[in-house]
């Protein structure tokens, strides 16, 4: 397994180079002038020159390149001008509140997704497969912000059942002391049961909102993949020789149908870290995907390398644990 | 084992948060004020380069200025106050004394020290006003703008006595000493911290060296801010709030659901819409009051392009439809600008003499460009809220008349360019000056200098010698001929057509008094009071 680890970091080598490359040009042809932007309205020529001299946006490309190159190979990714803050350090305190919220948005998706989406498969035609229809149409075909917007105006709002959607904890709670940065961990680990129930029902609407996005995708692959497993012969002959149903479904059918779940769910947990830019401006969720539009729009440069090559580290990571993940469900996967 | 450690570990890090808060006790929700805006400060330092709007906030509220502006009640019970620009109360001077001569103001300091304990000297001041005019950007521009433009104009005299000489007879000079750029810093703190920078800047990014009414207990940039009072505080009244968080809520809607909930205290920043509703349904206040110097306008290209003919200015200016704009972008949260009878007055901003009346307006556009023409409008995506309601609804009242206008929307980034570059025949904007007077609105948008808000390019040497007069008249009564000749000019030739003065509108629970209005339009919450 170590070496199969080893040859795929391997080659992403290349990936990565072709990363720093891509979005180094990109963001260099993105239109607008960085410089004269935060300089501000009134800013003279000489403050624009000053700050694309600070920025080294005077130079030309190539030397520019190497100075990001040389920068990035000591760790730095820069500063922020919209925050003012380096990219580094504000990438590690919104990775982690993106990740937490798309990892309790993704597990809810998956505890719905999965077992409906095997038993719309066991039976077809029931009420439990026109739900799982129902439910994945609705969760493809309704965006985030509105179903974000609506469950504050529901259960914030009207309701009021949802503590107010301020982010990460409302605003007279203080952060547990950082470990992880997963405010859920980090409480826990401080042995703060107020501040961990704070962070989860914080929590709660906007994971709620990412699930019933998610699970669209997943309740369908389970069950097509779950239907294709069905029909195929090991099943017919499992089924023949007497084996008890429970047996057949979990052991068999439902085994061979994990791995197309398994691919969904790697793409859709890196898609969601990323795309949910929406549902962190309703509920003011400090996460990494409203940071990058934010920082795309002033075309400030340096949070948007600083997140692409994140993403990208990560997308590589989650392909390799997927990829290490198939072998332990399918053993033929780990020859190949 | 490994468990044991990790059990261990976590006890260690529990023990902080289980102790007990300092010996005070912690300020309670009264005391604590919660405010959602929809982005805060960049930075710490206004007179940096690149800070944002809400970095006013932490100059106000944070650092102390040599003087204030006189505070003037609102209309209206609870609604709190505006303020008096020509009239200047003590900050961190006591008193003031402007030489025989009018060439000179001498400052005395009253005794007031900086959150580090330090006391507050003329040689603070006389650091942060050289700073503000050697820093380049905004912070220079400002002060240049009330004729402080050199380090040789400050004066410390004494630990106590501060002067500012003049380079020439300027009215703007005093009241731009009260805007929020002109703040004084710990100059030592601010040095020793400085890693060889003579301004300081890295350092003063993040950290506050004033002597304000608050501190900044927590700043984390796209989260919150938050500000604890400083119970030190010398240059005012001892402020009601001791706490304020600040939070960041990008969603307007989200902000309006906090606020009509009752969770928020104060709500900045919601699209004309909401406020228009939050006021009508009076379960919380809005306080609306009329930008000083401000205009959401239209301008028309006097240098390039169709609009160079002043008969198709005018005609565009008969035919905007002013009343439908103010309901459909601005949903009445503005002053109308359009329809006055009677000649120029010297108030400012005042209505224009154009009204909706397409039969004039065809007449016109028949004279100058029979066959009719196309054209394109440019307006900023920031603000395109209000803006790009206005751009469709200017589009289809030219329609008629023959003009195609094709919009142009351009994001944030990109408007500043797109403006520099002065080609765009239309464009729909917003200036807003913070020294209320008519002549610095027209120096910055009509003068021939061409500064970037003359989106119009408008050149007009008669203007210039009215603006000059006006800007160092010597007498109530000439300044006031200068006024109204330029306004008088301004309608006549149109190069912008103002639609309406836009209010500054906040959203408070009922509990909450002592709202100050200032130029900046950040909210100060030294005189903000809860139940």
């Amino acid at each position: 397994m170590l070496r199969i680890a080893l040859s795929r970091l391997g080659t992403a080598v290349p990936s990565l180079v072709g990363v720093v490359i891509v979005t180094f040009l990109l963001t260099r042809v993105l239109p607008g002038d960085t410089a004269s932007y935060f300089a501000g309205p009134v800013a003279s020529p000489e403050a624009i020159a000053q700050i694309k001299a600070q920025l080294g946006l005077d130079q030309t490309l190539p030397v520019q390149f190497g100075r990001y190159v040389s920068d990035l190979a000591r760790g730095d990714l820069g500063t922020s001008l919209g925050t003012g803050q380096p990219v580094l350090r504000e990438i590690a305190t919104r990775l982690p509140a993106s990740a937490e919220l798309t990892l309790c948005g993704l597990l809810l998706a998956v505890l719905v997704a999965v077992p409906m989406g095997i038993l719309a498969a066991l039976r077809q035609g029931s009420w439990v497969d026109h739900l799982c229809r129902v439910l994945t149409t609705a969760g493809v075909s309704l965006p985030v912000f509105f179903t974000g917007l609506l469950a504050v105006y529901v259960f914030y709002f009207l309701l009021g059942w949802a503590p107010s959607p301020l982010g990460r904890l409302d605003a007279f709670s203080s952060a547990p002391p950082a470990v992880t940065n997963f405010y859920l961990i980090d409480s826990l680990l401080a042995g703060d049961s107020e501040t961990f129930l704070a962070a989860l029902s914080q929590l709660a609407l906007p994971a709620l909102t990412l699930a019933l996005f998610a699970l669209a995708p997943l309740a369908r692959i389970t069950r097509a993949s779950m239907l294709a497993a069905l029909d195929s012969d090991f099943i017919r002959t499992a089924r023949a020789s007497g084996l008890a149903g429970r047996t057949v479904v979990v052991t068999y059918a439902f085994r061979n149908a994990m791995l197309p779940v398994v691919t969904t769910l790697g793409m859709v947990f890196s898609f969601l870290l990323g795309a949910n830019v929406l549902v962190e401006k309703v509920f003011a969720w400090p996460g990494i995907g409203s940071y990058a539009v934010e920082a795309l729009i002033a075309s400030d440069f340096a949070p948007v390398q600083g997140f692409v090559l994140t993403m990208a580290i990560l997308y590589i990571a989650l392909n390799l644990a997927i990829d290490l993940l198939y072998g332990l469900i399918d053993p033929r996967a780990k020859a190949g | 084992m490994r468990r044991r450690t990790l059990l261990a570990s976590a006890t260690a890090l529990a023990a902080p948060a289980l102790r007990p808060a300092a010996a005070q006790p912690a300020p309670g929700r009264a005391e604590t004020l919660l405010l959602v805006q929809e982005y805060g400060p960049n930075s710490l330092d206004m007179q940096g380069l690149g800070s944002s709007q809400p970095v006013n906030g932490v100059a106000l509220n944070c650092y102390d200025r040599l003087v204030r502006y006189k505070r003037v009640p609102l209309p209206g019970e609870g609604n709190g106050s505006t303020f008096d620009i020509t009239s200047l109360e003590p900050e961190l001077a006591e008193s003031w004394q402007e030489a025989s001569d009018g060439m000179s103001c001498t400052f005395r300091l009253r005794e007031a020290a900086f959150h580090s304990g330090r006391p507050v000297t003329a040689k603070d001041v006389k650091w942060s006003l050289d700073r503000a005019v050697s820093i380049g950007g905004f912070a220079t521009t400002q002060m240049n703008a009330g004729s402080m433009e050199k380090p040789e104009q400050f004066v410390a005299l004494d630990d106590r006595t501060f002067r500012v000489d003049y380079i020439r007879k300027d009215k703007l000079t005093l009241p731009n000493l009260g805007v929020t750029i002109p703040f004084v810093f710990d100059s030592e703190l601010a040095i020793r911290n400085s890693g060889g920078d003579p301004w300081a800047k890295e350092w003063l990014k993040n950290n506050v060296a004033g002597s304000g009414a608050f501190r900044v207990e927590a700043f984390r940039p796209g989260t919150e801010t938050i500000y604890a009072r400083n119970d030190d505080w010398k240059s005012g009244p001892m402020p009601k709030l001791r706490r304020v968080i600040a939070r960041d809520i990008p969603s307007p809607s989200t902000r309006r659901a906090l606020i009509e909930r009752g969770d928020a205290d104060i709500s900045y920043g919601l699209p004309p819409k909401d406020f228009k509703d939050l006021a009508e349904a009076r379960r919380v206040k809005v306080v609306g009051v009329p930008v000083p110097n401000a205009i959401w306008y239209v301008a028309l290209n006097a240098a390039t392009g169709p609009f160079t003919d002043v008969r198709l200015r005018q005609a565009v200016a008969w035919a905007l439809p002013y009343e439908a704009i103010m309901q459909a972008s601005l949903f009445g949260r503005g002053v109308p600008m359009w329809g006055a009878t009677g000649g120029p007055t010297t108030a400012w901003p005042q209505p224009f003499p154009y009204s909706t009346n397409v039969a004039r307006a065809r007449e016109l556009v028949q004279q100058a460009a029979p066959g009719g023409l196309t054209t394109s409008l440019l307006f900023d995506a920031g603000s395109a809220t209000v803006a790009e309601p206005m751009a469709v609804l200017v589009k289809e009242a030219l329609a008629p008349l023959g003009i195609t206008v094709e919009l142009n929307k351009i994001p944030g980034a990109n408007f500043r360019g797109e403006l520099n570059k002065k080609t765009a025949p239309m464009a729909i904007n917003r200036f807003g000056g913070w020294l209320d007077w008519p002549d610095y609105f027209f120096f910055w948008n009509y003068h021939g200098n061409n500064s970037i808000f003359n989106i119009a390019s408008y050149q007009n040497p008669a203007m210039d010698k009215l603006i000059d007069a006006a800007r160092f008249a010597p007498d109530a009564g000439s300044y006031a001929e200068a006024v109204k000749g330029f306004i008088g000019l301004a309608e006549q030739d149109v190069p912008m057509i103002p639609i309406a003065q836009p209010l500054h509108d906040v959203a408070m629970q009922r509990s909450i008094g002592g709202y100050q209005f200032w130029p900046s339009r950040e909210p100060d919450f030294r005189f903000l009071t809860k139940g």
